[in-house]
């Protein structure tokens, strides 16, 4: 107000009328937010476009196309003794098959009147996944009785029929590539029309195991997503108790010393260190000291675990302070031990922001690669784990690791199944943090 | 505090529990990302055809993936390493110092390493010497050397565009690294007489030589240390760049990519195993013999990948872009007597 004060200074107007001062401050705040509002909103776009790109590239990978094959099982092919023993018929392999599925689509053409120059029968056949003749050979191996007959079969199209039909692949890139003509595509158009070719959801992603480079087609994520299950089993069985129990005893029970100082310190910095150094650690200790074998969850599970513990005692130890002293010299002063007051009065109302800690920490493990690198899990396996306990004991791979490996392969089509995997990763993220915010909704207590 | 007392005994029995019950029955590989397709693809069609479990293949890289192999004998160690180079002496002592001292090699087949560039630009036609002036550090000039100049490719060959020299080459923890400097860049040194004009200066013979491989670094030249799917990448951002490309992996990629010939020879498998194609390495795998008999199916694999019907000129192999070893005979025979490496070297 030096302005008063001033003599010969024209006196400002009301309140109501802005001054230049007054100005001057208010169109930095309006800065300020305009600058605010920047930010949410690169954040958001970055967003968007992370999403709409993966989802982009991905949602095919959910979709994809079969063809309706009648593959006639010859006799003389399949069974030259005539024994119909499985032990024996076992003998012909997979590439005895192949020509019985060309064969098929040779068939199916000519009921279909379907013809195009310059393609052979095995030219034909190429339009089958290669996944075909182990599924043919699974079939006709259990049903030995069929032998001789015609049966339908429907199995994938290969990768390029595919990535045709999600315009990956046209005409002009099939004439270069060795992989795939043009004549190919026009009978799979051609099949597509008689009905006998259909593009539809595709469960067997999710499902099936990996495949090798010859058969994006046939990739899933079953094994990435059972191992990825039977490490968080193993995180949750010991981080949980492991992880509440540290906190309760930091919280509760133990002597404010030199000693606990110096161990609050180091669960701080503990989940400040970067995770390939836990996985470092697993192989050193888990793999070549306690002997347990590589590329299986039970060591990707104690890695987590170790990463995952500090980022749960943290949250669990804010979870029992924010229970109000009050609560507990209540139940002290009605008599109940030490124990009684945690077990009965604390815990149970620190356990949903113990919970939520526990999600999200469960959720990083879940998205966590670089610790697997170092133990073996990032490996081609296509066994499924046995069920728990033993399961854990098998080889699998994780849901992050297939991604990167996906990645890494030459054929384009798995451009599309690593997007696809990243979806489902996504959505199992997105449930877990859901699930917490729910738990810290319905269960949450103020005072 | 009563849970954390049950799980450090629940730990032990697990752990315990794990190494005595363990028997492992799936053949565990490890190594050569170049390999690792052959051999996914291989484990793959086992696994359809044999009762036995499909084996386990991780890559990580040969060195990686040889050192894991000679760590010694028992279950928890890996049973196959995959290489795209023969095993070195010091690996194989390293081996021996762990008690791997029964290797079996297999050799199965060749790999051809190819230049190609965006499917959009301009056709090359390369002779190894048009590489060593393109990307080598130093040109040999008047008996001295001085740093490359060259900044274009009409300036390396009057006969190509003038389009900007950007070389996507493998980082030197890769085996192909070994190979592109090997059969190209010394090859090219050699036959621009550059190599000749060095010894006759007066330079010595292993000086000449890593003078010849010393690759530029002013970034004309990028050394890529991921794998082939980064180099694709790089080239379709800089339309301009060339990259060095294994054989199957452009053979999958042929909508994106061209390839540019080598001494007027187009690469594919045929030119390759008739060794026209100059630019080819072995690709190998090591089994740990002390294992056959222990892993169940570990030699049904090892014979099963280089049965004719898998590794010959007209199986899966080669159609992924493998070259058909000749001399897949002689190997198959090996595998069947178990004929150990000589490992008194």
């Amino acid at each position: 107000m030096t302005d008063i004060a001033m003599p010969g200074a024209p006196r400002k107007g009301s309140l109501l009328v802005r001054d230049a001062r007054t100005a001057r401050r208010n169109a930095a705040e309006a800065r300020f937010r305009t600058y605010g509002l920047i930010a949410v909103l690169l954040g958001l776009l970055a967003l968007v476009v992370l999403v709409v790109s993966i989802i982009g590239n991905g949602a095919s990978a959910f979709r994809q196309s079969y063809v309706t094959v009648p593959v006639t099982l010859l006799e003389e092919k399949l069974d030259k003794s005539g024994t119909r023993d499985p032990a024996v018929m076992a003998k012909v392999s997979t590439f005895g098959y192949a020509p019985l599925i060309a064969a098929g689509v040779q068939d199916a053409m000519d009921a279909a009147g379907i013809e195009i120059e310059g393609l052979s029968t095995k030219g034909a056949g190429g339009i089958v996944s290669k996944d075909a003749p182990a599924q043919l050979r699974d079939f006709v191996l259990s049903n030995p009785g069929l032998l001789g007959q015609t049966v339908d079969f429907t199995f994938l199209a290969s990768g390029r029929i595919d990535g045709y039909f999600k315009g990956r692949v046209t005409a002009q890139t099939a004439a270069l590539d060795k992989n795939v003509s043009p004549e190919q595509l026009l009978l799979a158009d051609a099949l597509k029309e008689a009905g006998a070719l259909e593009t539809r959801f595709n469960w067997s992603f999710i499902t099936a195991p990996d495949a090798s480079d010859q058969r994006p087609e046939a990739a899933g994520l079953g094994v990435a997503i059972l191992g990825s299950f039977y490490m968080m089993l193993v995180v949750l069985a010991l981080a949980l108790p492991i992880g509440v129990a540290a906190s309760i005893y930091l919280e509760e029970f133990a002597p404010k010393n030199r000693i606990t100082d110096v161990i609050e310190v180091n669960i701080s910095n503990l989940a400040a260190v970067p995770s390939i150094v836990f996985g470092i650690l697993g192989l050193a200790i888990f793999i070549n000291f306690a002997g347990l074998p590589q590329s299986a969850p039970i060591v990707g599970g104690l890695v987590l675990t170790l990463m995952t513990l500090p980022r749960i005692i943290i949250p669990s130890r804010a979870a029992l302070q924010a229970v109000p002293p009050s609560i507990r010299e209540a139940a002290l002063g009605v008599g109940a031990s030490k124990m009684q007051t945690v077990f009965h009065h604390v815990l149970p109302l620190a356990a949903p922001g113990i919970l939520t800690g526990l999600i999200i920490g469960l959720g990083q493990a879940l998205g966590e690669t670089a610790p697997l690198l170092l133990i073996g899990m990032v490996a081609f396996v296509r066994e499924y784990p046995s069920p728990p306990i033993d399961g854990i004991f098998d080889p699998a791979t994780a849901l992050p690791v297939q991604i990167f490996n996906w990645t890494q392969r030459s054929d384009p089509a798995f451009v599309e199944r690593a997007s696809g995997a990243i979806i489902v990763l996504l959505i199992f993220l997105l449930i877990m943090n859901l699930t917490a915010i729910l738990l810290r909704r319905r269960f949450e207590r103020r005072w | 505090m009563k849970f954390a007392k049950l799980i450090v005994p629940a730990c032990a029995i697990a752990a315990m529990s794990a190494t005595s019950a363990f028997a492992r029955d799936n053949v565990q590989v490890a190594g050569s990302s170049t390999v690792l397709p052959y051999a996914t693809i291989v484990a793959e069609a086992f696994g359809d055809n044999f009762d036995f479990p499909t084996p386990v293949v991780e890559s990580g890289g040969s060195s990686a993936g040889l050192k894991r192999f000679c760590e010694g004998v028992g279950e928890n160690t890996i049973d196959i390493a995959n290489s795209s180079r023969k095993m070195r002496e010091n690996e194989v002592g390293a081996c021996a110092d762990n008690g791997v001292t029964d290797i079996i090699e297999v050799r199965i087949g060749y790999d051809g390493i190819v230049f190609a560039s965006d499917i959009g630009g301009n056709v090359f036609e390369f002779t190894p010497e048009d590489w060593y002036k393109a990307v080598a550090a130093e040109h040999f000039i008047d008996g001295k050397l001085v740093p490359n100049s060259f900044s274009t490719w009409d300036q390396v060959n009057s006969d190509f565009p003038a389009q900007p020299i950007a070389a996507f080459i493998p980082g030197t923890k890769h085996g192909t690294r070994e190979v592109f400097e090997e059969k190209v860049i010394l090859a090219g040194c050699e036959e621009g007489g550059f190599f000749q004009a060095m010894l006759d200066a007066g330079v010595d013979e292993d000086t000449a030589q890593s003078k010849c491989m010393t690759i530029r670094t002013d970034g004309r030249s990028v050394d890529i240390d991921g794998d082939y799917t980064e180099t694709l990448a790089r080239i379709e951002s800089n339309k301009d760049g060339i990259g060095v490309f294994g054989l199957s992996f452009y053979e999958n990629n042929t909508g994106k990519l061209q390839v540019a010939t080598m001494n007027g020879v187009v690469p594919s498998t045929e030119t390759i195993s008739t060794g026209e194609y100059p630019v080819s390495r072995p690709l190998y795998f090591y089994i740990k013999a002390a294992h056959i008999g222990v892993i169940p199916g570990l030699k049904d694999y090892a014979e099963f990948f280089v049965a004719d019907e898998i590794a010959g000129p007209d199986g899966p192999l080669s159609e992924y872009g493998l070259v058909a070893d000749p001399e897949l005979g002689a190997t198959q025979e090996a595998i069947m007597n178990e004929e150990t490496m000589d490992t008194s070297m």
